[in-house]
């Protein structure tokens, strides 16, 4: 392939004012599904949970997987699918520890299950690799609003347990203390979090599912600790990534998911320097120094 | 602290056992208001557990426990507590004034829509624990010292009128661990908070105890920190002669058999057995 095979491959932006009406709604997609990995992000970062969301993945894609073989919704296959691996991780793995070697255990056998099912398969192979790569090329109106209402549920979910999900997060000791229920928090943060892989799982696909739920966050982590901000950024970069990612894919002959991988890639990149900048000029300096 | 103030925390034959195991027994023990509170003892005899009924996270074994008149229940509001110094994570996404800020409406659900008396009062604890100036600072880069500092100030949000404290000077140094200490006597003392502190190490704080409260072996003893504290008491409560010192105003338990008394040592303590067993002085 020669360098403008390639060019015209990956940036090809011919006939681009036509093509983008097309795509209202693929775009909409994107920013809806950005919201909701950035928003979720920030607590997968504060609960170190991004093994989990690996292995969440891997049983959503053999769920989709499943579902696409009998013929079933296949978003429907992969929200089932990882709304079981997040719960059954909820339930089984209490401390750190323990949860890494039981993702370790359900990853490769969620994976494992995923092809058996897809070699069943015999349908379009388009569809087979989409499931690991992300496809949404064309999303109809009834999948947009599907889409959208699930995003609902997470976002206004997220919202209700907002404080004491970040309290439970940040020190779950005093939160037990002070009568916080840190474990239905953290059952219930779980579910939420296994529909917003599903829903990227769209978007990414099942092996590029932290691009859109780990890196957001952990670049606006680089930058600020201010909750708002990291909130705010961690939303506006995953927005940026999957919007920016389908702009850039509409006229070329390449999946999504690389440009938006790539995106959020470079964001994180320019925020770990900004961050190193802004450390070395002094970010944890005091006004006036402490007595001791 | 005077004896007719009605007690805050209420104890009465109360019992801890775990299997055949007997932590303390007929424990009667009343906390009045502005009462500092000293729970010294050898690991693994019963101190957090002690700490862990008073939350109200798990149950006596026997006997009642009330606090302000009430059966002690989980999440009380009007209880504070600091456990050990842990740090936080370096890209924890909470500055200081956040965490302080859980103490005042973590526990609440949803978003905090309207924040004006919220800053008022994170502004107020951070000034009350000398942490003003590090307030905007992401917690993850403070000291061990500063973060402790936080979790009082997190810990006082609700104005309680009982702060329990888990061994909060741990793995803090000397100037840390008396700043630490000035915070919880200053709160005992002017705001009428009682303070139940559950430490191994008793000189940091001996200055604001009024009542120690000792562990060891299946047995306790209870009285002022110059009852208590003293060769006689200590041999007969270990039962095994156990040598109090007076160094420089400071006191030094020499030969305490922890290894001997208490066999096998929960995980979580046996990191800090090694000082507690060459006497208090080793830092």
């Amino acid at each position: 392939m020669s360098w403008a095979d390639f060019t015209a491959a990956v940036f090809n932006f011919s006939n681009y004012a036509e093509l983008l009406p097309l795509f209202r709604d693929t775009l909409l997609a994107g920013a809806i599904l950005g919201v909701v990995g950035g928003l979720i992000g920030t607590f997968v970062m504060m609960r170190d949970l991004a093994f989990a969301v690996h292995g969440i993945a891997e049983l959503s894609f053999a769920g989709a997987a499943f579902a696409l073989l009998i013929g079933a919704d296949v978003i429907f296959g992969s929200l089932v699918g990882s709304v079981f691996a997040a719960l059954l991780l909820g339930v089984m793995g209490v401390r750190a520890r323990e949860k890494n070697s039981v993702i370790g255990v359900i990853m490769p056998f969620g994976l494992g299950l995923g092809i058996l099912f897809l070699s069943l398969y015999e349908g379009r192979s388009a569809n087979k690799f989409g499931l690991l790569t992300g496809q949404i090329v064309s999303v109809d109106s009834t999948q947009l609003s599907v889409l959208a209402g699930t995003a609902l549920v997470v976002v206004v979910g997220l919202a209700s347990i907002w404080r004491p999900l970040t309290f439970a997060s940040a020190d779950p000791d005093i939160a037990t203390a002070r009568g916080v229920p840190v474990r239905t928090l953290s059952l219930a943060f779980m579910f939420l979090l296994g529909i917003a892989v599903a829903l990227s799982i769209q978007v990414v696909g099942a092996l590029l599912v932290l691009a859109l739920l780990i890196t957001p966050a952990a670049a606006a982590l680089q930058v600020t600790a201010a909750p708002r901000m990291v909130v705010l950024l961690s939303v506006g970069f995953a927005m940026t990534a999957t919007v920016g990612g389908i702009m850039l894919a509409l006229g070329g002959s390449i999946p999504i998911s690389p440009y938006v991988t790539t995106l959020s890639f470079v964001i994180y990149l320019l925020c770990r320097i900004a961050g190193a900048w802004r450390r070395r000029r002094g970010w944890s300096a005091r006004p006036n120094a402490l007595a001791v | 602290m005077s004896p007719s103030a009605p007690a805050i925390i209420s104890l009465s034959a109360a019992t801890l056992k775990y299997g055949q195991r007997t932590l303390w027994k007929d424990l009667n023990l009343q906390v009045a208001p502005g009462e500092f509170l000293a729970v010294l003892g050898a690991n693994g005899s019963g101190k957090t557990s002690f700490l862990k009924i008073l939350l109200g996270l798990s149950p006596l074994s026997s006997g009642q426990l009330t606090i302000n008149g009430a059966p002690a229940k989980r999440g009380n509001r009007g209880i504070g507590y600091i456990p050990q110094q842990k740090n936080f994570a370096p890209d924890t996404p909470l500055r200081a004034r956040d965490v302080v800020g859980l103490g005042v409406d973590g526990d609440k659900w949803g978003f905090r829509l309207r924040g004006k008396s919220y800053h008022q009062r994170v502004d107020e604890l951070l000034a009350q624990v000398g942490a003003t100036s590090y307030g905007k600072i992401p917690v993850g880069m403070l000291s061990g010292g500063e973060q402790q500092r936080l979790r009082v100030a997190q810990a006082l949000a609700a104005n309680p009128q009982v702060l329990l404290c888990d061994e909060p000077l741990l793995s803090l140094d000397l100037n840390h661990q008396k700043a630490v200490s000035a915070l919880v006597g200053q709160q005992a003392k002017q705001h009428g908070t009682a303070v139940v502190f559950v430490t191994h190490e008793i000189n940091p704080i001996l200055e604001h105890v009024d009542r120690v409260l000792y562990l060891a072996g299946g047995r306790f003893t209870l009285g002022t920190p110059a009852e208590v504290m003293t060769t006689e008491v200590l041999s007969k409560l270990y039962g095994t002669r156990v040598e109090v010192l007076h160094i420089d105003g400071r006191l030094v338990v020499v030969g305490r058999p922890d290894s001997v008394l208490d066999g096998h040592l929960p995980e979580d303590e046996q990191s800090h057995s090694h000082d507690s067993t060459h006497g208090q002085e080793i830092r």
